[in-house]
């Protein structure tokens, strides 16, 4: 028997989420105004003379080589981040879910990461990885492999990646552990009699009712590396070496937090707002068929 | 009754008022870190314990980009500090900002403390005087570029440890030893586009932007000029030391440093500022000297650039406020408080005066070199040489970086890497010029 709330009050639904509104208009749509507002005009830093220039900000910015070749490394990144971002965290839950003994001791240390703030993780794997000091660098270098991130484009991105994704990775397991441990055991159990491996369970039965899961973080990590990022490649790598790892989010921070030029990085942020908006409207509309709720 | 009660209301606000009047305190926001900032932290002491109407209130706010950054917003939120430390990369928004800020020759004229630009060394007023002669901001930790070399390693080398190379070529040559003597990094160097471009520019005696390096009256309108055949040459010369293994590049900004206290790097281009750093921490015996040159250029060597940070007051304060901060500046003034802090940080002495104190006192002779900063900034100076002061600068600097980083990959020649920083760096100044002229 399905039980339906009615509301019969015309104010009450409003009321009750009239909260919510409040906080996503405050905290979400006042700030975005004020950035497309912000991307039209061409402000000193201390706000003592302001300066309507149309589209200026962003004639510059699709004039610029360097800023059309960010969406190409951004694309990259992005994908990446989100691709081993989310499979090794699957992998990490999976065996988590399985483990009995200290179960607690692995599920905290996974999770520990998540409270590193973006630019110290930045700075601990700079200095694992630090050509001239790092621990890694040196071992990397013993094996007969040389790590210099600082010429070497595929490896800085590479380095940016991996923290990028090592900071997330707590997130994205807790999740999928909490996705995994909400699949009755029921039907586990019935595979195992009907003779199926722990691979074949997985692959037909965990998959498949994990897919919410997944698209739910398939979403906030394109998101994350979009807007998240820029803590640890300004502690990693400062955007080099040339412009290897420096993606849009990137220049959005340098140009407003450190150069002060506020049009500028507000009309970056404004397309950078619009490309989340389309992929996030792609996900909806694609990728969310294939998932089975 | 009524009046009792008021009067007593009256009183109560009087005294509270008078207690709070009391002490003022100026707020004063830096970047120093570590021994500097107990340096910054002695000087408020110092002045607090030397008078009692006002107290200075020294706050590390991050480093010089993010104190900029959290003062600007405290501004627009009207939470302005009284005192603000700038960086040398920001002085031209400092000065476009109109109205954030007093120049510091009205604040120490209002409150009638004598205050004599011309006591100060020519590159560092220069650099922080507006066209019409006013002073803007309070020189405080002006640093310069100078060059520091293991001489353990020298002698490792065959070299003479007692005589630093002077000019590139010697440089070059001394590298080229040091790497057949089994150094790995015989050469590396700090802030590129600092001793590089700008210092080297400078040094040189040569154009590094029109306008007078944007220190002109229309300083606003300055193009950059840093892919003359001397540039080039010179980037492409590093470019082959490069690819020798001779010149290893280790990072943006400070972060080469540390490879020369470690001993990992022989010789080094770097701020006097690190000389604090390399004094306690280097395990091998050291020497500073001036920065090296091309001996075939008409006017070299000059004076280099300086960089380091100054004091900027911010606007919209009440008068007792600046009359303090006026008092601490004359404080700071004194001679023997300027000559104090170049012994103790390795910035520069900002006057002529506490430079001349600090010889007499036997400094330099007692630490050899010290004075490198000092002599190499107190020549007369000219148009090309006072100083470069260019808008957008933390995002040209950036530029700088990332098109240098690409010749030392051997991905750009040095020319077409020098020709990239002009043409970007040149679009980022038509905005300045843009958004200044309102």
């Amino acid at each position: 028997m399905e039980k339906r709330v009615l509301f019969r009050s015309k104010w009450l639904p409003w009321v009750l989420i009239a909260p919510q509104l409040l906080i996503i208009g405050i905290f979400f749509f006042w700030p975005a105004a004020q950035a497309v507002l912000q991307s039209f005009q061409m402000e000193d830093a201390f706000g003592m003379s302001t300066e309507w220039v149309g589209l200026d900000n962003f004639r510059t910015l699709f004039a610029d080589p360097t800023y059309l070749d960010s969406f190409y490394r951004t694309a990259i990144f992005s994908v990446l981040v989100a691709g081993i971002g989310i499979a090794s965290s699957l992998a990490l839950a999976i065996f988590a879910d399985r483990i009995v003994r200290f179960a607690m001791v692995y599920k905290t240390l996974l999770i520990i990461p998540y409270a590193v703030a973006p630019v110290i993780a930045g700075v601990l794997w700079i200095f694992m990885f630090s050509p001239s000091i790092g621990v890694v660098a040196y071992f990397l270098d013993k094996l007969g492999y040389t790590w210099n991130h600082l010429m070497n484009e595929n490896q800085a991105m590479a380095l940016i990646v991996l923290a990028s994704v090592w900071k997330q990775i707590s997130y994205n397991f807790l999740f999928f552990l909490a996705g995994l441990q909400s699949i009755p055991k029921a039907l586990i159990e019935a595979a195992s009699i009907d003779g199926a491996g722990p691979w074949r369970r997985f692959w037909n039965i965990q998959l498949p009712l994990l897919s919410p899961t997944t698209f739910f973080l398939l979403v906030i990590n394109i998101v994350y590396a979009f807007f998240d990022t820029f803590g640890i490649i300004d502690a990693a790598t400062h955007g080099g070496p040339g412009q290897s790892t420096s993606i849009l989010v990137y220049k959005v921070y340098l140009d407003g937090f450190k150069a002060l030029d506020l049009g500028g990085s507000a009309a970056q942020s404004v397309i950078l707002m619009c490309i989340v908006v389309v992929l996030t409207v792609i996900q909806f509309r694609y990728v969310e068929k294939k998932v089975q709720y | 009754m009524h009046f009792k009660r008021l009067a007593i209301a009256a009183g109560i606000a009087a005294t509270t008022s008078l207690s709070a009047h009391a002490v003022t305190d100026i707020q004063w926001w830096h970047s120093m870190t570590a021994v500097n900032n107990e340096w910054v932290n002695d000087l408020a002491k110092e002045f607090n314990e030397s008078q009692k109407e006002y107290k200075i209130v020294p706050t590390y706010k991050g480093a010089y980009d993010e104190s900029m950054t959290a003062a600007i917003a405290a501004f627009r939120s009207g939470n302005a500090p009284d005192i603000l430390q700038v960086f040398e990369v920001g002085t031209a928004t400092m000065m476009a900002s109109k109205g954030a800020t007093v120049p510091v020759g009205k604040v120490m004229a209002d409150a009638g403390v004598t205050f004599d630009p011309k006591a100060y060394i020519p590159a560092v007023a220069g650099y922080y005087t507006a066209p019409n002669g006013q002073m803007l901001s309070f020189p405080f930790n002006s640093s310069t570029t100078i060059f520091y070399y293991n001489k353990d390693a020298f002698k490792k080398a065959g070299l003479n440890p007692d005589k630093a190379p002077t000019t590139w070529p010697e440089v070059f040559e001394a590298a080229k030893k040091l790497k057949a003597s089994g150094h790995s990094c015989p050469m590396t160097l700090a802030w590129q586009g600092w001793t590089q471009l700008e210092s080297f520019s400078t040094w040189h005696n040569v154009e590094f932007a029109t306008e007078q390096n944007g220190l002109s009256a229309n300083g606003y309108k300055a193009r950059m000029k840093i892919n003359s055949p001397l540039h080039v040459k010179h980037i492409d010369n590093l470019a082959a030391a490069a690819k020798a293994g001779e010149f290893v590049y280790k990072g943006r900004g400070s972060i080469p440093q540390a490879s020369f206290t470690a001993g990992e790097c022989a010789m080094i281009q770097t701020s006097s500022g690190f000389y604090g750093d390399v004094a306690k921490n280097a395990k091998f015996a050291y020497g500073l000297s001036t920065l090296p040159y091309y001996s075939d250029v008409k006017g070299a060597p000059q004076n280099t650039v300086i960089g380091g940070a100054s004091l900027w007051v911010m606007a919209g304060k009440s008068a007792d406020h600046y009359k303090g901060v006026a008092k601490f500046f004359e404080f700071l003034s004194q001679t023997k408080v300027q000559a104090a802090s170049h012994q103790r940080t390795g910035y520069l002495p900002v006057t002529m005066a506490a430079y001349d104190l600090t010889e007499k006192s036997g400094f330099y002779q007692k630490n050899p070199g010290t004075d490198t900063a000092v002599t190499q900034m107190i020549r007369k100076v000219t148009d090309n040489s006072r100083g470069i002061r260019l808008g957008n600068y933390v995002q040209i600097r950036t530029i700088e970086d990332e098109e240098l980083e690409q010749v030392w990959a051997g991905k750009k020649s040095g020319k077409e890497a020098l020709d990239s920083i002009v043409t970007r760096g040149n679009e980022l100044l038509t905005r300045f010029e843009k958004s200044y002229k309102k």
